[in-house]
């Protein structure tokens, strides 16, 4: 079991979250300007990376908040977590001095 | 039998003598014995037949790692446990115990002729052999496979035991309590660290219970075991788990522990759980799992009486058991030595010991021909005789060409084998840390870790007394330190005396050219024999993954515990190859076999999962309601009266609501308190339709998509207060429609203020519905003006009923006036009673959840997950009214104008009027063209939902038709089980009382 | 309609107090509850209506009667005596009514346990995956989390005793979880 830092309660074991798919997908904030093939892309395209993921979780059981996480999927550690709304770190500064 | 080989001495307590059964007959043994070590005090070295081959078997070790005495232990009240380890099984007064895998009796099993039908029997014999005839294999190979080769026999009874789960975290947890790990232990507890030990042994101590020479800080090795314990004990801090084997080791350092907490006793109390899952979080480990003594690979190396050199010093020093009385020892490590002379002094006559090294030297062989014992270098052992238990061998000298020549025989009781030691690796393994290989002494031992562990002692390959105690020490005070705690200035122990492990072989030993008759085996578990590794790599495996597939060495519970290094080593020598390259197998967990009792824990029957009920179910359940599972929800489904069927009861039932009221309890809905100055703009963003014009006091339908312009909840939402809305959704929808509001609120319309509480469990709804609802409530209700024209459909008031405030809406589900009563949960019981005794009096009925379906699909209308699938968009429902054209942005709606959605052919729900009315379909039932469509034709949809209509006298249908909307009056087939499919007019999905005259009532 | 004078009885689904080896259990009285939504100023306002401090992360902050539990970043729950519940909300509303915000009754919505004794810890970590030490689960921290498959609120009021709420259908689930534990203490 994973132990998953919330960026309000700190490291909590795994089952208190819920995966909620890849993180910084933004809405369009006036959808009805996108076009069919961008909004399909909003909708479905996914990145699946070997290595650096961002995601989000959500602290179901816990506070409740959805947050970022950076996961890498080879070694399954999470990198770092962030509050929703936070700027998307630096990939590769991440990946720095990580070892699985 | 009497126990003619037990000797003086052994931490048994020969004040308490047990008798137990062992295949129905009786022996005798004591407390402190295992079942292996009192069978051999009794001379009983055969214990069961080998899986494949039914070759009599012996123990071969006495530990853990035991590949061949598995037994059942069999209790009372349907407790079986197979495929236990008869040198772990713990001696108790009664015990039963029964030999396994054998087709008669152990010492007479006519499986044996496979045996001699080796050679047909070799690896991948059941790939090759039960190709043909297809079909064969399922239905006729492999039960008689299945039945001939195995293990124990599963349980047939349910568990009746308890078992018990315990969450831990700790600073420092060491697995093992032998030297290392309790040096380990101590220098970490010294320390001030929170410390988990734990043990698979009922004694900590591990290899220093059956220690005779060494010393550790000038006192005998066992008595400085009993002063470690003691002081463990002593510390408030330390958690010391006997009988607890560390079966996984899981990410982030999580590890699984199995405590066998009654297993040894003989009469358990009831009120005591059987065994204790812990799952540890631990700041750092330290693995001290110590090493296994692997057999060397000769012709016979499995017959009963051949033995790790090790488990005889074990059996002899800590069991008080002679396992022969003329013993051969054949060695390729000092350390089998020290055997040698602990069993020489117990009275044992040893008649050789064959050391495969041609100079071998230490403090071992000193010591054995100081006593005078037969020491004969460059010599080894081509052949053991005898059946149910060894009688003698034949020597092979070794020349200086290295050529292996016959040197005579020898008959001996035991034979014991010592080609050094493996470490115990698994854990480290299973951590993902990266083994190393040690070219000089052929091991693989732990090199890159990537958790937050160290390994010490025998398990990194460490063997002198000294140096282990000296490892553990440090690794103990290291875990602390990284744990955050500054060790004090404590020394290690300081230990002499011990004759430590020092060389080993792997492979198979040298034999005269032209081989030998006989099998070598490998893995005595699964019956791997040297020649089957050989074979697999003619075959062209090369990798040992593939190797281990095609032999079945190292697999299943024994996870080549005693035969990986052997097998890899003949592996790579045929592949002529170095070692390392061949690679090494994954070890999987769980190190032994765990029960699924500790791992199922207390997640069975009512406590498997949450059940809900509602504040009314005791009420439904005294009425003799039926129930059915809605998510983790009980609701009562039908209300038979004694002689009805449910078809009866549901038509009674339906027939009452339309013709006078019946009651629902409708608490299980969700329903979410949205409040905030932003609630109705919120709303309008979350739901297709418009909220911000709806007046406080109405309701509204609300339906809500996921971004994909799916529908994916629907609900009534009523104005309470400008700011203030209630909500509610489907029963099994709540958590979900939850989420995916907070979901955008949090992270996509920030700007919105607004929050939203769960309040499904505040309030207790009571579903009056039916032509006299108004009638049945209005005694009972103050505050709130009930007529139509004060209260009309799809309307909310707050006000009191019998005494208790209640928000009550004005809404339908059936298509009948109708109102629901929520009040406080804790009130609704009362309140229910209270409305009962009110509609008794108009001759109504309670109604369950089958009638609410199907007065809803009368009146068409839809149940989210049941008319839909999660690819229907309102278009598909013909739901257009429920979208607010005039709003700009809701969840799902740009999807709405997608390629896709706007197809003509979309699956659309529409009614489906069949030809015979008295034909119901099944839901799910295929829509096709015609009646008896070519194989291989596609549907042209499905059934969604299927009813007979009591108040219509025919079956109503609703279904997914592609195209359907535009296909009103065509004429479509449905599927059914007993003929050909049944014709049907495409209608709208709407049956009773189109109008809705019913409803405004 | 109007002649209904009757007050309908309330029914709680708590069993009645228990000793177990080591830990008594006992349902908590019927209790006002208020969840709190808004920033974290709201929650100051209403704790000053209240006569209690605003409970940092993870704290409860309380008196011998009323409490106020942090259950996230924009989140509280309020207990308080049931006989105070209509005049507290009301006072509430008053103080809060220039603030964005969210005040909804949950009086029935959850219900709690009490557990107390020497061997309450180790009940609790048969079902509970957080470290119930002192050092990491000091007095007056509360936190929501999962007992088994529930979703519930611990709370710690003292060394040895827990208050324990969960939503009203998931108690019988919850309890007997601890009586199941309970055995294998």
């Amino acid at each position: 079991m994973l132990l998953i830092e919330c960026p309000y309660c700190g490291p909590r074991p795994e089952l208190e979250f819920r995966y909620g798919g890849e993180a910084h997908v933004a809405r369009a904030a006036d959808p009805a300007t996108v076009d069919d093939e961008h909004w399909t892309a909003f909708l479905f395209w996914r990145g699946n990376p070997k290595g650096l993921h961002f995601e989000r979780w959500r602290h179901a059981s816990g506070c409740g908040r959805f947050f970022n996480c950076a996961r890498d999927t080879v070694s399954d550690v999470i990198v770092k977590t962030y509050k929703a709304g936070e700027p998307k770190p630096d990939a590769a500064r991440l990946m720095t001095g990580t070892t699985p | 039998m009497s126990d003619g080989f037990r000797i003086k001495g052994g931490r048994i307590d020969r004040a308490k003598p047990i008798s137990f059964s062992f295949d129905g007959t009786v022996y005798r043994g004591y407390e402190g014995d295992t079942l292996a070590s009192a069978l051999l005090a009794n001379g009983v070295h055969l214990m069961g037949r080998s899986f494949k081959y039914h070759r009599p078997r012996g123990v071969l070790a006495a530990g853990a790692e035991e590949p061949n005495a598995l037994v059942t232990v069999t209790r009372g009240g349907g407790r079986s446990t197979p495929n236990l380890r008869a040198t772990q099984v713990e001696l108790y007064e009664g015990l039963q115990a029964e030999s396994q895998n054998r087709f008669s009796s152990l010492g007479f099993d006519i499986g044996e002729i496979n045996d001699l039908a080796g050679p047909l029997l070799g690896a991948g014999f059941y790939y090759k052999t039960f190709m043909q005839p297809k079909g064969a294999w399922a239905k006729l190979y492999e039960p008689l496979i299945r039945r001939a080769a195995g293990l124990g026999e599963a349980p047939r009874h349910p568990d009746p035991d308890h078992y018990a789960n315990r969450f831990a975290h700790c600073d420092v947890l060491v697995a093992g309590g032998g030297p290392a790990g309790l040096a380990a232990a101590l220098a970490a507890a010294q320390s001030g660290a929170r410390v988990i030990l734990a043990d698979e042994q009922n004694e900590f101590g591990g290899s220093l219970l059956a220690e005779t020479t060494a010393t550790i800080d000038d006192q005998p090795a066992q008595d400085w075991v009993r002063a470690t314990i003691a002081a463990l004990n002593a510390m408030p801090h330390v958690t010391l788990l006997p009988r607890t084997t560390v079966f996984g080791y899981f990410q982030q350092n999580f590890l699984g522990l199995v405590e066998r907490v009654t297993d040894h006793q003989a009469a358990p109390p009831s009120a005591v759980a059987r065994e204790r899952l812990w799952q540890v979080r631990a700041k750092e480990v330290v693995l001290a799992t110590g090493a296994i003594e692997r057999p060397l690979v000769f012709a016979g190396n499995d017959r009963p009486g051949v033995m790790l050199a090790s488990a005889a010093r074990i059996f002899c020093n800590r069991y008080g058991v002679l396992v022969g009385r003329r013993v051969i020892l054949f060695t390729a490590d000092d350390s089998a030595y020290a055997a040698a002379l602990d069993l020489f002094r117990a009275g044992a006559t040893i008649m050789a010991i064959a050391d495969l090294r041609t100079n071998p030297t230490g403090p071992g062989v000193d010591a054995a021909r100081a006593a005078k014992l037969p020491v004969m270098p460059g010599t080894v052992i081509i052949a053991a005789h005898g059946r149910l238990r060894a009688d003698g061998v034949t020597l092979g000298a070794i020349g200086e060409d290295g050529a292996v020549r016959a040197a005579g025989d020898l008959p001996c009781d035991a034979l014991l084998m010592a080609g050094g030691f493996t470490p115990t690796v698994h854990l480290f393994s299973q951590s993902r840390g990266k083994l190393t290989y040690d070219e000089a002494r052929q091991m693989f031992i732990p090199g890159t870790s990537v958790q937050r562990e160290r390994s010490a002692g025998g398990a990194k390959g460490t063997f002198a007394l000294a140096a282990i105690l000296a490892e553990g020490h440090a690794a103990g005070r290291d875990a602390a330190q990284k744990a955050g705690f500054t060790s004090e200035a404590h020394v290690a122990p300081q230990a002499k005396g011990d004759i430590p492990v020092a060389g080993g072989f792997v492979g198979a030993v040298p034999q005269p050219k032209g081989g030998v008759k006989g099998k070598a085996f490998v893995d005595f578990q699964n019956d791997v024999k040297a020649t089957d590794i050989i074979a697999a790599t003619q075959e062209g495996f090369r990798s040992i993954e593939h190797v281990k597939r095609y032999t079945t060495t190292g697999m299943a519970t024994d996870q080549g515990k005693t035969s990986n290094m052997n097998a890899l080593a003949i592996a790579a020598d045929a592949l002529d190859r170095p070692l390392p390259q061949v690679g090494l197998t994954t070890f999987r967990m769980p190190y032994t076999p765990v029960t699924f009792g500790s791992i199922a824990g207390h997640a069975r029957g009512d406590l498997f999962d949450p059940v809900r009920q509602t504040p009314i179910h005791g009420w439904a359940d005294e009425q003799g309601a039926a129930f059915e599972n809605v998510g983790l929800w009980k609701r009562a489904w039908y209300f038979a009266k004694p002689g009805e069927t449910m078809h009866e009861a549901v038509v009674r039932e339906c027939m009452t609501v339309r013709r006078a009221a019946g009651l629902f309890d409708a608490s299980t809905l969700g329903k979410i308190e949205v409040v905030g100055p932003d609630a109705a703009e919120f709303l309008n963003r979350l739901y297709t339709n418009p909220f911000s014009k709806l007046e406080v006091g109405r309701c509204r339908y609300g339906l809500m998509l996921n971004e994909a312009g799916f529908v994916m909840d629907d609900g009534v939402i009523g104005r309470l207060a400008t700011d203030r809305f209630h909500v509610t959704m489907t029963t099994g929808g709540a958590p979900r429609v939850l989420a995916h509001m907070e979901d955008y609120l949090q992270t996509e319309f920030t700007d919105l203020k607004v929050w939203l509480t769960s309040t499904t469990e505040q309030w207790a709804v009571i579903a009056v519905q039916g032509p006299r609802a108004r009638a049945i409530i209005a005694p009972l209700v103050e505050g709130i003006d009930l007529s139509a024209e004060a209260m009309p459909h799809m309307s909310v008031k707050t006000g009191t009923i019998c005494g208790v405030e209640t928000r009550l809406f004005r809404v339908s589900f059936t298509g009948e006036l109708g109102f629901e009563i929520n009040v406080p949960s804790d009130y609704g019981r009362a309140v229910w009673d209270a409305v009962w005794a009110e509609a008794r009096k108009h001759d109504v009925c309670a109604y369950g959840t089958e009638a609410m379906h199907v007065l809803r699909a009368e009146k068409g209308y839809i149940i989210v997950g049941q008319d839909t699938d999660g690819t229907v968009t309102p278009a598909d429902l013909g739901m257009e009214w429920a979208i607010g054209k005039s709003k700009p942005d809701f969840v799902g709606k740009r999807s709405l104008s997608r390629s896709d959605l706007v197809k003509p052919n979309r699956p659309q729900l529409v009614g489906l009027r069949t030809a015979d009315p008295g034909f119901v379909p099944d839901m799910g039932a295929q829509i096709v063209p015609v009646a008896n469509p070519a194989p291989g034709s596609s549907a042209q949809g499905f059934v969604s939902s299927s009813y007979d209509s009591a108040v219509l006298g025919r079956s109503i249908v609703m279904g997914l038709v592609a195209g359907g909307r535009a296909r009103m009056a065509e004429t479509v087939f449905i599927t059914r089980l007993d003929g050909a499919a049944a014709p049907a007019t495409i209608v709208e999905p709407i049956f009773y009382d189109p109008d809705g005259e019913r409803l405004h009532g | 309609m109007g002649e209904s004078s009757m007050m309908a009885e309330r029914r709680s689904i708590l069993p009645a107090a228990v000793a177990w080896h080591g830990v008594r259990y006992e349902p908590v009285e019927a209790m006002a509850r208020f969840v709190l939504r808004g920033s974290d100023a709201v929650c100051s306002t209403a704790a000053e209506v209240i006569g209690l401090s605003n409970p940092s992360v993870l704290r409860a902050s309380h008196d011998e009667h009323r409490a106020i539990l942090w259950q996230g970043p924009d989140e509280w729950l309020i207990l308080a005596p049931e006989v105070e519940r209509v005049a507290l909300l009301q006072r509430l509303e008053t103080a809060l009514a220039q603030a964005p915000h969210a005040l909804v009754d949950v009086s029935h919505r959850n219900v709690a346990v009490r557990l107390e004794g020497e061997a309450a810890t180790r009940l609790l970590a048969t079902g509970i995956m957080l470290d119930l030490d002192e050092a990491a689960f000091p007095v007056g921290m509360t936190t929501r989390t999962l007992f088994g498959k529930a979703d519930v609120t611990l709370w710690r009021q003292a060394p040895q005793r827990f208050h324990l709420e969960t939503w009203r259908s998931f108690a019988p689930y919850v309890i007997g979880l601890l009586q199941a534990g309970a055995r294998g203490l």
